[in-house]
């Protein structure tokens, strides 16, 4: 069974449709700790804020989901659902997060510097980051992003980011480097929206559900 | 790095797809589910299906086309027409669209812009503005309403500002003057609108030819840019539309 968690942030028709497309079987929409913790795979879909995310600690959602990581339970964080997985946000600093990666997640930057004619100019950098970026520096243990290529593109839209770090499977650039795929072990996050990132998506989540 | 987007852009009436110029002479272009298929699987980046003659009694046969249109579609989504509060809006995404875009609603009541914004998160929220070059051209250009038959008096940069500081995630901008007449997108209106605020834009209005788009995305700051009637009838696909703009140093989504 994959449970997919349900914490009143937006939309999860999209993400259901793209697992029961994929012929994964037995997808249930859930609140319930008991569900997480009885599930084979675990996604945690999200768009919005990351304040949202504290029904996850008020619903007893983070201990089941700490308890099922721990006991190898593959994870899928989307969008604000990868922030998640790090130890907060300065969307709402006073919201934990999972703290299965360590630093902050941040708004991008109003302004990035740029070459122009040799010079470095500050240009105004627009924000939310929206549309199609390309993901680069795939790693090649990644299980997540097996098949798919550097330079494919995925769809984002999202305003803040994890940083870069060891556990990075893939970055794109946006105002700079940021975290697009993040993987350690069954712990698993994409900033990117797979269920609408055409077949470089499809393809994620494929490799997610054969896990 | 990030690509300029090509939208395919669905106009609905009465459960078909329908193309106007200037808003009149509507010609039947096909099912709309079967069109936004085929336009994913040609290389649009997105989809909008717009409702352009909503009304209260069509919801059912609009929402049912929604739910036909999304079923296997893995791209952004985006429907509008007659989304008049938070519910409809609701009804909207528990069909399978990914953001809705709002116009009149909007104007009548900003507050429904956060209002939706709350529940499903700004970047679900397009606010689309029709607009008509004034006396004094980009200047004076002003938002109409009810599919572009009422002024509003109000301009459309200061429309723009407001929606972004209620929390839109993107700019809809139809240019009423190049509207179907494939003549070239209004860049100087699309700059003006662009250069003002921090959200995307999405150019609409006027695409005839691969250098059009070549042109609002460049001199015209588009983020983004809609078309409909040059896919319809077959004219270009995206793919090869996202071709053309690739050999003009346009960054683009390819292979798609």
């Amino acid at each position: 069974m994959i449970a997919v968690i349900d914490y009143k942030a937006g939309n999860l028709t999209s993400v259901v449709k793209a697992l029961k497309f994929l012929d994964a079987r037995d997808v249930v929409v859930t609140q319930s700790p008991e569900d997480v913790l009885r599930a084979d795979k675990i996604v945690l879909p999200g768009v919005g804020h990351f304040q949202s995310t504290q029904l996850l600690k008020d619903l007893g959602l983070t201990e089941a989901v700490r308890e099922a990581v721990a006991k190898g339970t593959p994870f899928l964080g989307i969008c604000v659902g990868l922030q998640w997985l790090y130890e907060g946000s300065t969307e709402a600093p006073e919201t934990d997060g999972l703290c299965a990666f360590s630093s902050q997640c941040e708004r991008f930057p109003a302004k990035e510097i740029k070459q122009i004619n040799g010079k470095e100019i500050a240009v105004e950098l627009k924000s939310p980051h929206v549309g199609w970026n390309s993901l680069e520096q795939i790693r090649p243990d990644s299980r997540l992003l097996r098949g798919v290529a550097d330079g494919a593109f995925v769809y984002f839209t999202h305003s803040w980011r994890a940083p870069v770090s060891h556990d990075t499977a893939a970055v794109t650039n946006y105002g700079g480097a940021f975290t697009a795929a993040v993987e350690r072990g069954n712990v698993m996050g994409v900033q990117f929206h797979p269920e609408k990132s055409a077949e470089v998506g499809l393809r994620v989540l494929q490799n997610f559900v054969e896990l | 790095m990030l690509t300029k987007r090509i939208i395919a852009c669905l106009d609905v009436r009465g459960g078909r797809v329908v193309k106007g110029v200037q808003f009149v002479d509507i010609v039947d272009a096909g099912d709309p589910a079967e069109l936004a298929h085929r336009h994913a699987a040609a290389g649009a980046d997105e989809i909008v299906l717009l409702d352009i003659t909503a009304t209260h009694e069509g919801r059912g046969t609009l929402l049912e086309t929604v739910r036909r249109a999304a079923a296997k579609l893995f791209v952004p989504f985006t429907v509008g027409g007659g989304i008049g509060s938070a519910e409809d809006a609701a009804a909207v995404f528990d069909a399978g669209a990914d953001k809705v875009s709002i116009n009149s609603a909007a104007i009548a009541r900003p507050e429904l812009i956060g209002e939706i914004g709350a529940s499903f998160g700004a970047q679900a929220v397009i606010v689309a503005i029709d607009a008509r070059r004034g006396a004094r051209g980009v200047e004076d250009a002003e938002v109409y309403v009810s599919g572009g038959r009422k002024a509003t008096g109000l301009r459309v940069v200061e429309w723009a500002l407001e929606a972004e500081a209620r929390g839109a995630g993107e700019i809809l901008l139809t240019s009423m003057d190049t509207d179907g007449m494939r003549g070239g997108f209004d860049c100087e209106l699309t700059a003006a609108v662009s250069s003002a605020v921090q959200i995307p834009v999405i150019a609409s209005g006027g695409a005839g030819s691969a250098e059009h788009f070549a042109e609002v995305f460049g001199r015209g700051k588009a983020d983004a840019a809609l078309a409909a009637s040059i896919f319809h009838f077959g004219v270009t696909d995206s793919r090869e539309l996202k071709g053309r703009l690739q050999q003009a140093g346009v960054s683009v989504r390819l292979p798609c």
